[in-house]
């Protein structure tokens, strides 16, 4: 069943095979026949099955990432790394125009697509998760359902509303034409004070399912018994949802609330799909991976934008890990509180 | 009385928002059987002529038949090397008691918590320098290493709740180590791959960042980066649009449908990581 195994090494091996298995290996092991050398080397051996995934993660991620640190204290010459020049970078990126500008912009945006996001994304995956944990029939389906659109890649997903959200061509307007709403059609995408509620509305019709199944799972773990006391003691409704079910889903719904701050803070591809890698119109929907992105990739000056590029992905970095650590530290002590 | 009253709101609430869900998608295969002049002057109307003649332009004239053979490439070889990788060294970390065993895994685990994007520019010096710009093979290396702490994160704790006897049993029946892995642990293990398989499929294939960093050459786009070209290229030709969504859409929603129990499962444990 196992495969043929060497001659010797069976030979070897069946020699006991009355004694019980652990201590037989135990004997194994202890005895100091010729076989000890060619364990050390097998042990060797068994390296290598650590080693591929070893090698990738190292060059490959984490390498990267402490260039990525050490190259943000240097100045850059197009591709080739010049002299240390300490936090110049940073200061530049706060202090001068147009860097910091663009910057506090493309910050505050991502800001309110977090706050955006949790609004409508979060609030409403909540709701619904609530109306899928009650007793009706086809959870499965409807699970499935809203989970669908998170299938599809972020980029098609961008692509494919801004041809429903044309101003002359698309779906939306001419829906809303259709049901006599003429007034409310609108060029979404095409108006500064829309465009980026707008991508924050598209970002949420493509996760809200992904939240959904997370609140689910917190739901599902509350124990019915705690709300049959809570119906003893007279809490019905929004006083239950509040005092009972919203606290003991906290976990999920902290667990969400940070991952849709990473997400808010490293969004790119939807918005380089609907907007184009300015965040356009005029920046309205600028954020600080596509500030990044142009630093790096686009043609804006080749002369120093490297050295600039790094310190703004440092300073993300920063940003997210900081997120993380809070989280995984409130979580810590809230499992020793309990 | 009031518990009839409530499925009277839940299921019209339940069922609005999953039409609001559906419907983009619905859409969008609806409108890739239109011709384009029906498309921009009522989007919404069922197809008054069913024609398959935009996805056959957009197989041929638009290249979509080499974007989707690179995808399956870059997919294929992204998948195996993680899932192979990844198990021999949860196979290794949970099995044999090494001293450093413990960092390692550790050390692993924070790349579940770094933002990998953050280190484009460093890997795209990296790449040029060892000549893999513009070759899909650059995306395959950066899959991998970018997916390996998941999926050991996933198999470690896989491997920890398989007992050690059966190791030891196979060990005495003269197996060696490696033996051990592929004939007693691989084919118990179908599950916790078919879950990391499947989270990574997702995250491979519709990736779009990578390779608009790394390929620059139209013949060797991937779907996703392929979308860019088309848009870029056939802008006022709708139809061809909506064919090139679908087609890059259609396998996972198609493997979606076959095996949705999987597809939730796994992409609910890649959150709670």
């Amino acid at each position: 069943m196992y495969g043929t195994p060497p001659a010797d090494f069976s030979l070897k091996r069946r020699g006991g095979e009355t004694l019980v298995l652990k201590e037989q290996v135990a004997d194994v092991k202890a005895s100091p026949k010729p076989s000890k050398n060619k364990r050390s080397i097998k042990r060797h051996f068994l390296h290598l099955f650590l080693l591929p995934a070893l090698i990738f993660y190292v060059g490959f991620q984490v390498y990267p990432i402490l260039t990525a640190f050490v190259n943000s204290f240097y100045s850059f010459k197009g591709m080739v790394r010049q002299d240390f020049i300490g936090l110049e970078n940073f200061v530049r990126l706060f202090t001068e125009e147009p860097y910091n500008t663009i910057f506090t912009r493309a910050f505050w945006h991502n800001i309110i697509y977090f706050i955006g996001t949790v609004v409508a994304k979060l609030v409403l995956a909540f709701a619904l998760a609530l109306l899928i944990n009650s007793k009706i029939k086809g959870r499965e389906f409807f699970k499935a359902v809203f989970f669908m659109p998170k299938l599809l890649s972020v980029i098609v997903v961008g692509f494919l509303f801004s041809l429903i959200l044309n101003p002359t061509n698309g779906a939306l307007n001419s829906f809303l034409k259709m049901v006599g709403l003429a007034e409310w059609a609108h060029p979404w995408l095409g108006d500064p004070k829309t465009a980026l509620y707008t991508i924050i509305l598209v970002n949420s019709w493509y996760g809200i399912g992904f939240a959904i199944l997370i609140f689910l799972a917190g739901l599902q773990a509350i124990p019915e018994e705690i709300y049959e006391a809570a119906k003893i003691d007279g809490s019905y409704g929004l006083k239950m949802l509040f005092q009972i079910t919203i606290p003991m889903a906290m976990p999920s719904i902290m667990i969400m609330t940070i991952l849709t701050f990473i997400g808010s803070f490293e969004t790119f591809e939807l918005v380089f799909a609907m907007q184009g890698s300015s965040g356009g119109p005029y920046y309205s929907t600028d954020v600080l991976a596509l500030f990044f992105y142009r630093l790096a990739f686009g043609s804006v000056d080749g002369g120093d934008a490297i050295g600039l590029g790094s310190a703004l992905a440092v300073v993300l970095f920063l940003i997210i890990c900081t997120a993380t650590a809070i989280s995984l530290f409130f979580f810590k002590r809230k499992e020793i509180e309990q | 009385m009031s518990k009839i009253l409530n499925q009277f709101i839940k299921y019209p609430i339940l069922i609005v928002f999953s039409l609001i869900a559906l419907y983009p998608i619905f859409l969008m295969f609806l409108s890739s059987v239109k011709p384009n002049l029906e498309i921009l002057t009522s989007p919404l109307s069922f197809p008054k002529v069913f024609t398959l003649e935009n996805y056959a332009t957009v197989w041929e004239k638009v290249n979509f038949s080499s974007y989707v053979w690179n995808s399956v490439y870059v997919s294929a070889l992204s998948l195996f090397f993680i899932l192979f990788f990844s198990s021999l060294a949860a196979f290794y970390l949970s099995r044999y008691d090494f001293k450093w065993n413990a960092f390692i895994l550790f050390f692993f685990m924070l790349g579940l918590m770094i933002p990998m994007k953050l280190a484009i520019l460093p890997l795209y010096m990296m790449m040029l320098k060892l000549g893999l710009l513009n070759s899909l093979n650059s995306l395959i290396i950066v899959y991998i290493a970018g997916n390996v702490p998941f999926a050991v994160f996933v198999f470690y704790g896989f491997f920890r709740s398989l007992p050690k006897d059966l190791d030891q049993s196979a060990r005495l029946d003269g197996c060696n180590e490696f033996q051990i892995y592929y004939k007693i642990i691989l084919p118990l293990m179908r599950p916790s791959l078919a879950i990391v398989g499947i989270v990574n499929l997702i995250g491979v294939w519709n990736d779009f960042f990578y390779p608009l960093i790394f390929i620059h050459d139209d013949a060797k786009n991937t779907i996703p980066l392929g979308m860019l070209s088309l848009f870029g290229e056939y802008d006022t030709q709708w139809n061809l649009l909506f064919a090139g969504l679908s087609i890059s859409s259609l396998p996972m929603i198609v493997a979606f449908l076959l095996a949705s129990k999987q597809f939730i499962e796994g992409l609910t444990t890649g959150a709670v990581k």
